[in-house]
């Protein structure tokens, strides 16, 4: 936050966009694809907060829970009814893998509210990949599941004959569109907040406007706290519904 | 925020988002501006970090945490299951006790009801014995008193005959009229009997 802003010459000068800087953590360097940088520390502090809820937390195996068993197994069965209600019931046994998507975007998100700390999903080569893979598993699962009968999610026989052709354009590019939008959200979402709360830190440099910043900041921040959950459900969900279309590719 | 651009500053390239920055990709390392996040050098470690996370969690949840919650939730449910089942169970000794309550009620007032009619009953031949008893000894006495009064005006009417008889000889002897007393006895007896 120190370097947020600073006065030079009567002017201000932000920095909105340092806290997203990919830096090894140990001397500086070229970054290359094994450094040990931010990106590690926090995805491992990611995992590491993941493993304490999920693993120490039901630790007890208790019929009546304490409190981090209780979240846990709020978090279990939060995503779990939403994989059975969005995908239906063959679609439970991936619910692992979208428990892991739900948990690392939730905690990244939450962790990088931290002050000083690095969101790794403000990075979109992260929710890319997250996404594309998403994307790829879902249209491999469709093709493997139904064959070419999955192409008939683009053909829409509820329409008139002369519209589908026209509509199996638009839902073949609505279709291809879905990882850009999926990802982009999610790291738009997350960068936008904090890059809008440096700035807001930054007019905290001028006195006559500090008292405003402050609660400018602050009301960010609660926003940024409901958007960090809301953009981990509404990966899951997407991901859900696009699960569903590979199960059920039928209209 | 991206047009808060102060290019001309010593440190003013962490906003710079220029065309340029993007034509270029291969400079943002040493130029270090525009957008972290379009810094394709830091792309294969985030990849290699991220693919690495998920692959622990997934073995995290996969192989602890989501078996050990779901036969948490299982062991919950099956409890709860049993302690519902035992509740409705007791419930119904309880249904039951209530209705073995309300049997026996019924029974002791029914058999209290019988014994009322016995008793009723008895107490009623008694009665009906003792008055049968009384109206013959009843009927008895009157026979007798009957027979005594019949006695008793026989007796009466013998003495009216006799009287008569004697009152008439007396009277016709008084007339000085000579009567066989045979002949007066059988003119009472006329008149007695007309």
């Amino acid at each position: 936050m120190a370097d947020a802003a600073q006065s030079e010459g009567g002017g201000l000068v932000f920095h909105p966009m340092d806290q997203f800087k990919v830096v090894p953590l140990f001397g500086e360097g070229e970054v290359h694809w094994y450094t040990i940088t931010n990106v590690t520390l926090w995805m491992a502090i990611t995992v590491a907060c993941i493993a304490a809820l999920m693993v120490l937390g039901a630790r007890g195996r208790s019929v009546i829970p304490g409190r981090a068993q209780s979240i846990a197994e709020l978090a279990y069965g939060f995503v779990h009814k939403m994989v059975e209600d969005v995908a239906g019931k063959d679609g439970v046994k991936y619910f692992p893998y979208i428990m892991v998507l739900f948990l690392f975007i939730v905690f990244s998100n939450f962790l990088g509210l931290l002050p000083m700390a690095f969101t790794t999903t403000s990075h979109i080569a992260v929710t890319a990949v997250l996404a594309l893979a998403v994307f790829i598993s879902v249209t491999v699962l469709g093709f493997v599941l139904h064959g070419k009968h999955f192409l008939g999610l683009f053909w829409v026989t509820a329409a008139p004959l002369p519209l589908r052709p026209v509509l199996a354009i638009i839902e073949v590019i609505s279709y291809f569109v879905r990882p850009v939008s999926h990802s982009i959200r999610l790291a738009g979402n997350m960068m936008a907040g904090h890059a809008v709360i440096k700035v807001f830190a930054g007019f905290a440099a001028i006195a006559a406007i500090s008292p405003l910043s402050v609660v400018a900041i602050t009301a960010m921040y609660g926003l940024e706290v409901l958007v960090a959950f809301i953009q981990a459900y509404v990966f899951t969900i997407l991901t859900c519904v696009y699960l569903k279309d590979a199960l059920h590719p039928g209209h | 925020m991206a047009n808060e651009t102060h290019g001309t500053d010593a440190a003013g390239e962490a906003v710079v988002l220029h065309g340029q920055t993007v034509e270029h990709p291969t400079e943002l390392q040493h130029v270090e501006a525009g957008m972290p996040q379009l810094d394709f050098t830091t792309y294969a470690n985030q990849i290699f970090w991220l693919i690495l996370a998920l692959a622990a969690i997934y073995w995290i949840l996969s192989k602890i945490a989501l078996p050990r919650i779901a036969m948490i939730l299982a062991e919950r449910r099956g409890t709860i299951s049993n302690d519902i089942a035992a509740a409705e169970e007791l419930k119904a000794q309880a249904v039951e006790a209530e209705k073995a309550y309300q049997k026996a009620l019924a029974d002791a007032k029914a058999e209290s009801a019988r014994i009322v009619a016995e008793a009723k009953a008895e107490i009623k031949a008694e009665l009906d014995a003792a008055i049968a008893t009384a109206d013959a000894e009843i009927a008895a006495k009157a026979a007798e008193s009957e027979k005594a009064i019949a006695e008793i005006r026989a007796g009466a009417m013998e003495s009216v005959e006799a009287v008569a008889k004697d009152t008439a000889a007396a009277v016709v002897a008084a007339l000085g009229i000579s009567a066989d007393q045979a002949a007066i006895d059988a003119a009472v007896d006329t008149r007695v009997k007309g």
